[in-house]
């Protein structure tokens, strides 16, 4: 029987990406500039994880060693997630929040369209709704990007720095792993160098009319899909598993 | 060996028991009318009951089986509930019927087509549910569920939710 691991970890990491950017989005719930955004970033953040659900849930079922995607969620430490960095990145400003929005829903959209055309059965699945739950993300923080990088001289500042912070880390979208690979080949994922040209079309369209321009990247910065996190995270995990590390087993 | 007129007919009770269960969320419509509840049928005298959620993390998925299982189970049958994810589903399947109970409970329906890539993206026009006239303005991309936005009537004055296309 084919091995079923590599694929599982691609799941896995795929769905770590989608929880921590909705924890991420979640911190937002009560904090926002104003009540609309209040709305948006808690409802972008349901649609994330109930991305992750789908993700982690199809994982244990292929793997069927009694693990829920519970335990995947809660009871795993820091070195044991694969997330990219710029999910984890602490929130910073609303610059931040939404650029960073607008740069990870780019690429799902991309990549879910194509799992459509070519990939895993049950992946299409997940793909058919989220391609369009993506597209409402992209529009919302796209718009957000010219209206901060075209705003005020406060906010295309803002925007101008959450993008000379936050483009070093958008190289890791792209990163294939040797299990990505594997998926590659199998015919089970696309292969992310094909979705470049239109994610950077993409981020072009709204920078042009944001006035911003793609900095250059001399060093790219990754490490969470081999496990390598940035400080914040651990911070992170404390207060996401906080719940089922204290009360072991603890259900709703 | 049940007749089969039997089956029928228990099939039917079924489907109009679960067909009945209104949405926690948007409680003028049942999860018929919102085209949710994809199919019922009787398998081995278990009656089972095929559902789609509307969003990936919706939180009323949960609840909308609950709600059916127990609305099975109170008119008598054993229940099963199934959560089918394709076809995806869409605003599109929204019932005539359903589509006039969201306009007057106040929610703006979705526009007809609305499953396609020039209505999610195009600039379409929401009549408001309350005076009917074109002339509103959105106001959330975002409303107080998942599946809403928020919008405004610049005729009436009234803020009233849109229910978005997908």
């Amino acid at each position: 029987m084919e091995d079923k691991t590599p694929f599982i970890n691609v799941l896995i990491s795929l769905g770590d990406d989608h929880l921590i950017l909705g924890h991420r989005l979640s911190e937002w719930c009560g904090h926002a500039p104003m009540l609309e955004e209040d709305l948006s970033m808690p409802n972008m953040a349901l649609d994330l994880l109930g991305q992750a659900r789908n993700l982690y849930g199809y994982a244990v079922e292929l793997e069927a060693k009694g693990r829920t995607e519970d335990d995947v969620a809660f009871l795993r430490s820091d070195r044991e997630y694969k997330n990219i960095l710029m999910v984890e990145r602490p929130n910073g400003d609303f610059a931040h929040t939404i650029l960073r929005q607008f740069y990870f829903a780019a690429y799902m959209k991309l990549f879910w369209e194509s799992v459509l055309k070519n990939g895993d059965g049950r992946l299409q699945e997940f793909a058919a709704k989220a391609s369009k739950e993506l597209a409402y993300h992209i529009r919302h923080c796209g718009e957000w990007v010219v209206r901060l990088g075209d705003g005020t001289e406060e906010s295309a500042a803002r925007m101008k720095a959450a993008v000379d912070a936050l483009h070093p880390y958008t190289n890791e979208l792209f990163d294939v792993t040797p299990d990505f690979q594997h998926c590659i080949d199998g015919g089970l994922l696309p292969e992310p160098a094909t979705l470049r040209a239109d994610w950077d079309a993409s981020v072009e369209q709204v920078f042009q009319q944001a006035f911003l321009s793609v900095p250059e990247v001399p060093f790219p910065q990754t490490g969470g899909r081999t496990g390598h996190h940035t400080e914040a995270f651990g911070h992170l995990l404390s207060e996401l598993q906080y719940m089922q590390r204290a009360y072991p087993g603890l259900t709703w | 060996m049940v007749a089969q007129a039997v089956v029928d007919f228990e099939q039917q009770r079924a489907w109009a028991v679960a067909a009945g269960v209104l949405d926690p969320e948007v409680p003028c419509v049942t999860v018929a009318d919102l085209g949710i509840l994809r199919s019922v049928h009787m398998e081995d005298n278990i009656a089972v009951a095929k559902l789609t959620p509307t969003y990936s993390g919706c939180p009323a998925v949960l609840a909308i089986e609950l709600a059916v299982e127990t609305a099975l189970l109170e008119a008598g049958f054993e229940p099963r509930i199934e959560r089918v994810l394709s076809p995806a589903w869409t605003t599109d399947w929204i019932t005539e019927d359903g589509r006039k109970k969201l306009r007057e409970y106040g929610i703006a329906p979705p526009v007809d087509g609305s499953a396609s890539k020039l209505s999610l993206f195009g600039n379409v026009e929401v009549a408001c549910p309350r005076c009917a006239s074109a002339n509103t303005e959105k106001l959330s991309e975002f409303g107080s569920t998942a599946c809403k936005a928020h919008y405004r009537c610049k005729s009436c004055s009234e803020p009233f939710d849109y229910f978005k296309c997908i």
